[in-house]
């Protein structure tokens, strides 16, 4: 994968199970967000960006997939950046919904409340739900931008170092929610917090410097037998 | 420790002398401003009021009132709002949402630039040109709109634009995650965002589009009519036409005439030009982000 003449990741072969918790571990600049970006067809959006190679979702080449609109509905994205859409904070979350044409109030009603407790986000807004979501504080709009990822009923969710803007007390709140939803979701997690891989992940890739150097379980890494010396170096945090 | 230096007290005096100079400058800018409005008050003032407003001219234009201008102007600004302002707003829509980073996006771009730069002259007799002799739309209030309308193109698309792209592009990519179109996006999010910012634009560009004289005078805008527009195909007086006449074509006008005529314009652009600012204000304390 590349960004104009800058090739930032190659050689990527990965399989992902359904209904696990798939890790990217890896340093800075690695090419894991570049990974995750190329999995719901994001580099549609950028001129500059070029994808080789084929990502296969259930079966089906994503880019042969006619309608991507549907593709993305089906995959839920929460990136670093905490983004609360200028709406009211039930608006936020009914937005996925209501593109996918669910439209009586008591539905949206269910849904809107059910996403947000799963975010952990649920008792400080139940009272202000026509609060902006924009207005929010960092920590809140990152629990509402998984919020309205999970409101769209995803197969697939895609974390990018979610814990990043959210204090330690609600990661933990995060991680046990994704750990309940493994059995309905696949999760991909990217993260570089080393321990958050080994507490949730089943299997996890190390990425470094935009090459796949290992894939296994994750255990495999920490403590069981390693490919790549520099796997078990940089778990154990002797470098990056 | 903290005592001044020589360097230190011929630091402050440059220093005081520069702003003394930069205050004076944007002083210098305000005078004019001042003294246009302080002699069309003087002079204007004693002749405006209900009648001056609201009736016709006499007396071959010497007396009388400046209604059937004050209309004309009016139904010409309405009619080019009403045929430019949709074109603008979607061609802006299309320039910032859409198009990509193209040969035809930069051609359309700078066709957009040299519309803004063409002289109102110019645009009067393309006016005459295309929507008088081609379209057979004759002297008309549609005739003069339309060309109006092209000039206030440019301007407006720009504005528009502006305010578009002032809603941050995070919004967008979490829609377009959540699989929403581009239209679905715009209509839900970035459109309402900007709506604002595309009306101070446009409020902005009524006033000074009610000012022009060129571009409606072999349109549709005629020195004289004893009758009030019916129609977009009638023809119409208009107050920056008549000023001009009253000024310089006709005999016999009494002195504080004219005056009158430039102080009610000036304040119909200034009071178009202070709500827009005032509404600006509004919205910047309305932070949706």
């Amino acid at each position: 994968m590349s960004y104009g003449q800058r090739e930032v990741l190659r050689g990527v072969d990965l399989e992902i199970m359904e209904n696990e918790i798939f890790g990217i571990i890896g340093p800075a600049n690695s090419g894991k967000t570049t990974f995750l970006r190329a999995l719901n067809r994001m580099e549609d959006f950028n001129p500059t960006m070029r994808v080789a190679g084929s990502v296969f979702f259930n079966g089906r080449d994503i880019r042969e997939i006619r309608n991507v609109y549907e593709l993305r509905r089906r995959i839920g994205v929460v990136f670093p950046l905490p983004v609360g859409l200028p709406l009211s904070v039930y608006e936020n979350v009914a937005f996925a919904p209501r593109l996918a044409g669910i439209r009586h109030r008591t539905d949206l009603d269910e849904i809107v409340e059910r996403c947000l407790r799963r975010a952990a986000l649920w008792e400080e807004v139940k009272d202000r739900l026509d609060a902006l979501g924009s207005l929010l504080s960092g920590g809140q709009q990152q629990r509402l931008t998984i919020a309205r990822a999970l409101s769209q009923n995803p197969e697939l969710l895609l974390l990018d170092e979610f814990s990043i803007a959210v204090d330690p007390v609600t990661t933990m709140r995060i991680e046990d929610v994704l750990r309940e939803l493994r059995s309905e979701v696949t999760i991909i997690l990217v993260t570089n917090l080393v321990q958050q891989a080994r507490r949730l992940a089943d299997h996890t890739a190390f990425f470094l410097s935009g090459e796949l150097v290992e894939v296994g379980v994750t255990e495999d890494f920490f403590t069981g037998p390693v490919e790549d010396p520099r796997t078990r170096a940089y778990v154990e945090g002797r470098f990056g | 420790m903290f005592s001044a230096t020589r360097r230190d007290a011929r630091n402050r005096r440059v220093e005081r002398l520069f702003r003394a100079v930069f205050l004076f400058m944007t002083l210098v800018l305000i005078i004019p401003v001042v003294l246009i409005l302080a002699v069309l008050i003087y002079k204007g003032a004693p002749i405006v009021s209900f009648d001056f407003l609201f009736k016709p001219p006499t007396n071959g234009m010497t007396a009388g009132g400046i209604f059937p201008a004050l209309l004309g102007t009016i139904w010409l600004v309405a009619v080019a709002l009403i045929a430019s302002v949709p074109v603008a707003v979607a061609a802006a829509i299309y320039l910032s949402e859409y198009a990509p980073d193209n040969w035809l996006t930069r051609v359309i771009n700078l066709a957009i630039i040299n519309l803004a730069g063409v002289p109102s002259i110019v645009h009067a007799l393309f006016g005459v040109g295309a929507f008088v002799v081609f379209f057979r739309f004759g002297t008309s209030i549609l005739a003069a709109s339309l060309t109006l309308a092209v000039m206030t193109l440019p301007v407006v698309i720009v504005s528009t634009r502006e305010a578009l792209q002032g809603v941050p592009h995070a919004f967008r990519e979490a829609c377009w995650n959540m699989g929403a179109t581009r239209w679905q996006t715009i209509r839900k999010v970035v459109l309402p965002n900007s709506i604002s910012g595309i009306l101070t634009g446009v409020i902005l560009e009524v006033s000074r589009t009610a000012g022009e004289t060129a571009p409606i005078m072999f349109t549709g805008a005629a020195l004289f009519l004893p009758f009030l527009p019916q129609s977009v195909f009638d023809q119409t007086m208009a107050m920056s036409l008549h000023l001009f006449v009253i000024a310089t074509q006709v005999p016999g006008v009494p002195e504080d005439l004219p005056y009158g005529v430039a102080l009610v314009l000036i304040l119909m652009v200034l009071t178009m030009n202070i709500t827009s600012i005032a509404f600006r204000m509004y919205l910047r304390g309305k932070r949706k982000w």
